[in-house]
């Protein structure tokens, strides 16, 4: 395998972008990280999507995006692995890339979900979930992370209100990213306040229903010193499964697919989850954010809700996470997410993420979960 | 239209009977119903019916349905460990004027399960309601 790079980055704002359709945001992250890199050559295109078939009538997506972008006649495929689309639509150009099968990739993460009324999307994103046994049933997505946060605070004795820091620190840190969705503060008594989607799920536990396309531009590193932007190495890909169905793991509590890959990730890249500067976790749901962090070794078995509680996860902490706003506070537009948040990694490393700059960051760890926690893809990025 | 017969037609045996499956070479008993076994690798798994009692892992009440749940909105769902050992994931029933809570013992029942659709089938399976005491 080769080293391999992204040498370009490019986002448009994640919005409800009622006039823009899933084309247009595509291409216009695409030109964004094709400028951003200063390269014209591009050899094959990834794009990471979950819902274009459900919510835009649109299948065969990759083709409709060359297309849209003028790239034609290039190899073009749609990546899907749900909420980690993103991700795994990176790790597909890692792939090729680091094989030596192509050199130049664009991979672009595209969701277009505001078309639709709140209960054809919370439809659509159980088709993540199994179809026969959980979304047949009426078991929506959060009801899901819903049943895993009650078993939480039940096993650990935490009370709702203490997972709020996880998402007061994602306003606080979306406040400062020009493209994020959500960019007012909120404080504990407005999480403990919001409207219950689950109970004990509520509005400000979720990631909201948004619009988005990021995109990167991948290269080998022998490349990438010839660019104009200080280019960011891929130090580790990771990916792994757990069963589909939550109920049929041995304890859901243990997220398994995202501690193996995490695993994976730290051995390619010779690391421990002390020497990661900053970590752009899946927070589609506080729960998810606690289960990760536990996963990953951040921290232990029932005790990350005492990690944020001492304001760790903070820009300032000694793990920040959702740098940028997160998916919570960014938004979660979800095959696109994967890619937001390693655009976002990239723009932490090269100390060009403004007022949300982590001083000094060196190495960040970008991790896309799909399911209720059945894939999961970590990558790990370095300068 | 979405015509979706066959599909349900095929879960009949895991919806009103709750049938899973046993491993044949060591003690694994699965529910719902799988072709290999995920813990000796063993294929050819034999249909196993479950007792349907068991007791509540977890629970939540769905304020935002999907599509084709509204009707019955807002509804319980939950996790329920099986006394055969596997958990499962279902709606509760019976549960409007019943405090819900973690241990619990639980049975299940076979219900209507969503709304029926253009094509006019209504989906019946396994639902799960606080167990009975039994009288004389």
């Amino acid at each position: 395998m080769r080293d391999v790079s992204i040498i370009g980055v490019g986002q448009t704002a994640v919005a409800e972008h009622w006039d823009r359709s899933i084309r247009d945001l595509a291409v216009e992250a695409i030109a964004a990280a094709r400028q951003d890199a200063g390269v014209e050559r591009v050899d094959a295109l990834f794009v990471g999507n979950m819902l274009s078939g459900e919510l835009a009538g649109q299948e065969n997506l990759a083709t409709l995006v060359a297309d849209g972008a003028a790239l034609l006649p290039i190899e073009a495929l749609k990546i899907e692995a749900a909420c980690a689309s993103g991700g795994a639509a990176l790790r597909a150009a890692y792939l090729a890339v680091g094989s030596g099968v192509h050199d130049f990739v664009l991979v672009v993460g595209v969701e277009k979900m505001t078309d639709y009324l709140t209960d054809g999307v919370t439809s659509a994103l159980a088709l993540a979930a199994d179809a026969d046994y959980e979304a047949a049933h009426g078991i929506s997505f959060a009801a899901l992370n819903a049943l895993l946060m009650r078993r939480y605070m039940h096993e650990h004795g935490a009370r709702h209100e203490d997972f709020a820091p996880f998402s007061v620190n994602a306003h606080a840190n979306a406040a400062l990213n020009p493209h994020a969705m959500y960019r007012q503060p909120i404080t504990v008594e407005d999480f403990v306040r919001s409207p219950v989607v689950a109970d004990p799920i509520n509005i400000l536990d979720s990631a909201g229903i948004c619009d988005g396309a990021a995109a990167l531009l991948v290269a080998p590193a022998s490349e990438a010193r010839r660019t104009r932007r200080a280019p960011v190495r891929i130090a580790a890909s990771a990916t792994a499964t757990d069963t589909l169905g939550l109920a049929e793991r041995r304890d859901p509590l243990v997220w398994q697919a995202v501690a193996d890959s995490a695993r994976r990730a730290y051995a390619q890249a010779k690391l421990a989850p002390k020497d990661i500067d900053l970590f752009e976790l899946h927070d589609a749901f506080t729960i998810v954010s606690v289960l990760s962090l536990e996963a990953c070794g951040f921290a232990d078995r029932g005790s990350a809700l005492k990690l944020a509680a001492e304001g760790r996860i903070g820009l300032k902490g000694d793990i920040p996470i959702g740098t940028l706003g997160g998916l919570k506070g960014r938004g979660h537009p979800v095959g696109a997410s994967g890619v937001y948040q390693v655009v976002e990694t990239v723009l932490q490393l090269r100390g060009e993420a403004g007022a949300a700059q982590v001083r000094g960051a060196t190495i960040g760890m970008a991790q896309s979960v799909g399911g209720s926690g059945s894939v999961a893809v970590t990558h790990i990025l370095r300068v | 239209m979405k015509v979706e017969l066959p599909r349900y037609h095929r879960l009949r045996g895991s919806y009103y009977r709750l049938e899973g499956s046993a491993c044949p070479a060591c003690p694994g008993r699965y529910f719902p119903p799988r072709p290999v076994c995920p813990s000796c690798r063993t294929a050819g798994l034999r249909p196993f019916v479950f007792s349907g009692r068991g007791t509540l892992y977890s629970f939540s009440r769905v304020l935002q349905p999907p599509r084709g749940y509204a009707s019955m909105a807002p509804y319980d769902v939950g996790m329920v460990r099986l006394e055969e050992g596997p958990l499962i994931s279902c709606q509760l029933t019976d549960s409007e004027r019943v405090e819900l809570s973690i241990g619990m013992p639980v049975e299940m029942v076979v219900r209507k399960i969503r709304d029926a659709e253009e094509h006019g089938y209504i989906v019946y399976g396994y639902k799960f309601r606080p167990r009975l005491q039994k009288t004389r």
